[in-house]
């Protein structure tokens, strides 16, 4: 959620704060007339990159864990290999929640090979043995 | 059965911090045998199943389980002595270990030094004191986070966190992508506690509230939870009357912050500082000669990549000792490092050899968030070293290493973080 500016004078205007260094610069991203992403607030020039793909393109890892048959715990964690659309996380989430994983496993092994047709390959986070 | 082990070092705890220490003493020519409670390797790293990990240390960005992986790995091939399922119970200060294996029952092991690498455990709602009855649905952030991530299982559909902690943001995140309803958040302080990336991330992301000055009063219900209230609080954390919010929801998860793990620690005889981890001199030795600690048995760490070099130190500080390597200049009377202004803690808390000049690495943590300081290291009244920093919170821990001088710094070390001067512009001047 980005914080709206009830006064906007530009249309769209959105408060996102910028993570990528402690700093956490209140960048005010809004569209210009031409209707172009334009970056204010930043404290150094990474935050014009981030506001922008935060403001046109959110994007997260997916992070979850899916069932595992026969290993020493029940559950594998798993990971996107690269950062998904945020609005795709909970389409994610119901695939990897019908996903079974088979022990041994290696971390970085492949257990969904294309998430929701991205071309994102879901990986390992761990290896994984064999319930003796 | 009673099993007999021999070995230079011993390391106690499998985690992050055990698996960096016994890698480099191994490396270095020691014979290292690690004791782990848990079936396997990896502390706590196993349920962190988030990403986030390694940007300092690999310089890649890991999940948690991915950062202990690459360690066991290396740790496996190396030869180590591994001994899981192995709970250390006693520890003498002539270094012997007594631990409890299902299979091998009481084990002894007799060292040449020890690493203490236990790690720390959360603090509880006991510890807290917070009113109510005590119904089921109430967790620590912590084993809710083992539940969902490691075992599978979710522990409630409807959620308050109590605290802003990193582990109870992070859970807020992980619970409602499993398809549980996060509430609110609620944090005594007037700030979020945990990283700015977390509140955006976690929070932000899925419209949970924060309520910032706020406690929980109140948890209802008989056999499970109900209801939970939280009120504001004033300056002195007291609730105020009239702004109490009810919710209504089947789990609370209490985040309120982790302490060192020590009771082995203190079976030694090994003192501890007021933080609950043991009192080291700057090779990261305890109060007892050649046992040596690290990672968050010594101090509670935000980040784990630090938690991998504080270990590697202690792990060549051991190496030094079993091989009665020379370590310099032993003083007659310790130099002691005293935290000042709005300085909560320092490791080392003394600093026992010093020859001539050498390099110090110094932790600490500042006790409330400020910005734009200036952080003095002081010695007989004179400022020595000075360092800057633009934000300081409580949550990140900050770490100098400071040039340190026999011919000036004579006694205490006291660290001070002060405001910065402000700026003098060009028509002040
Ligand atoms: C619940 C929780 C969540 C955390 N989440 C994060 C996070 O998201 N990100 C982050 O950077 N940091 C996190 N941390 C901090 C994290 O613990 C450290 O970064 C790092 O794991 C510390 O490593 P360690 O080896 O010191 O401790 P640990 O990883 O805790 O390892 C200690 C090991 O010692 C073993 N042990 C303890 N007592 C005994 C005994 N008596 N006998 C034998 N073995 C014993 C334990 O079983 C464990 O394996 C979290 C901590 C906790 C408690
Ligand atoms: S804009 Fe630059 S200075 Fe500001 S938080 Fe982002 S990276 Fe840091």
């Amino acid at each position: 959620m980005e914080v709206q500016f009830k006064d906007a004078k530009q249309g769209d205007m959105k408060e996102i704060i910028c993570v990528i260094c402690p700093n956490s610069c209140k960048l005010q991203v809004f569209k210009d007339k031409k209707g172009e992403v334009q970056v204010e607030g930043y404290g150094c020039t990474r935050g014009i990159q981030y506001g922008e793909d935060e403001y046109t393109a959110p994007k997260r890892t997916l992070i979850t864990t899916v069932k595992i048959d026969g290993g020493e715990l029940p559950v594998l964690p798993v990971r996107s290999k690269v950062a998904i659309p945020k609005e795709k996380l909970f389409k994610a989430m119901e695939v990897a929640n019908h996903v079974t994983a088979k022990a041994p496993i290696k971390m970085g092994d492949v257990v969904i090979p294309n998430l929701l047709g991205l071309g994102v390959e879901v990986i390992a986070s761990r290896s994984m043995g064999k319930k003796e | 059965m009673r099993r007999f082990i021999e070995t230079d070092i011993a390391v106690l705890g499998g985690g992050p911090a055990g698996l960096a220490a016994a890698m480099i003493a191994h490396e270095k020519g020691a014979k290292v045998t690690i004791i782990e409670r848990d079936f396997e390797l990896g502390g706590i790293l196993q349920q962190c199943i988030h990403n986030g990990f390694g940007l300092t240390y690999f310089k890649e960005e890991l999940t948690g389980p991915e950062y202990a992986q690459k360690f066991i790995d290396k740790v496996k091939a190396s030869g180590i002595e591994i001994l899981l399922d192995s709970m250390v119970i006693d520890l003498t200060p002539d270094k012997t270990i007594t631990a409890m294996n299902p299979e091998m029952g009481l084990m002894k092991i007799k060292a040449k030094s020890v690493i203490l690498a236990m790690g720390c455990r959360e603090r509880t709602r006991g510890a807290i004191n917070v009113p109510g009855t005590r119904p089921a649905g109430i967790y620590s952030a912590g084993t809710a986070q083992r539940l969902v991530n490691m075992e599978g299982y979710m522990p409630g559909k409807r959620v308050v966190i109590l605290g802003s902690g990193d582990i109870g943001l992070i859970m807020a995140r992980r619970m409602t992508l499993e398809g549980a309803k996060v509430l609110c958040v609620a944090e005594v302080l007037p700030y979020c506690s945990g990283l700015v990336r977390n509140f955006v991330q976690c929070l932000q992301d899925y419209n949970i509230p924060l309520h910032l000055s706020h406690t929980i009063t109140d948890i209802r219900g008989t056999d499970r939870v109900k209801e939970v209230v939280i009120s504001e609080v004033d300056e002195k954390w007291m609730p105020i009357p009239g702004s109490e919010k009810i919710f209504e929801c089947d789990t609370v998860l209490f985040s309120v912050g982790l302490i060192p793990e020590n009771e082995i620690s203190l079976k030694a005889g090994i003192l501890l500082d007021k933080t609950n981890g043991p009192m080291v001199n700057e090779y990261l030795e305890t109060t007892v000669p050649g046992i040596f600690a690290c990672g968050n048995v010594l101090q509670v760490h935000d980040l784990v990549d630090w938690v991998t070099k504080e270990a590697e130190r202690a792990g060549e500080n051991a190496y030094n000792y079993v091989s009665n390597l020379d370590r310099g200049g032993k003083l007659l009377k310790p130099i002691r490092t005293i935290p000042g202004e709005n300085v909560g803690y320092i490791v080392p808390q003394r600093i026992d050899h010093l020859k001539e000049e050498k390099l110090v690495q110094f932790s600490f943590r500042p006790k409330s968030p400020d910005k734009d300081c200036i952080i003095e290291f002081i010695s007989r009244g004179k400022i020595f070293d000075k360092r800057k920093s633009k934000h300081i919170i409580p949550s990140e821990m900050l770490n100098f290493q400071i040039k340190v001088n026999p011919e000036i710094v004579e006694s205490d070390i006291t660290i001070h973080i002060k405001k910065a001067p402000p700026k003098v512009t060009q028509e002040e001047k």
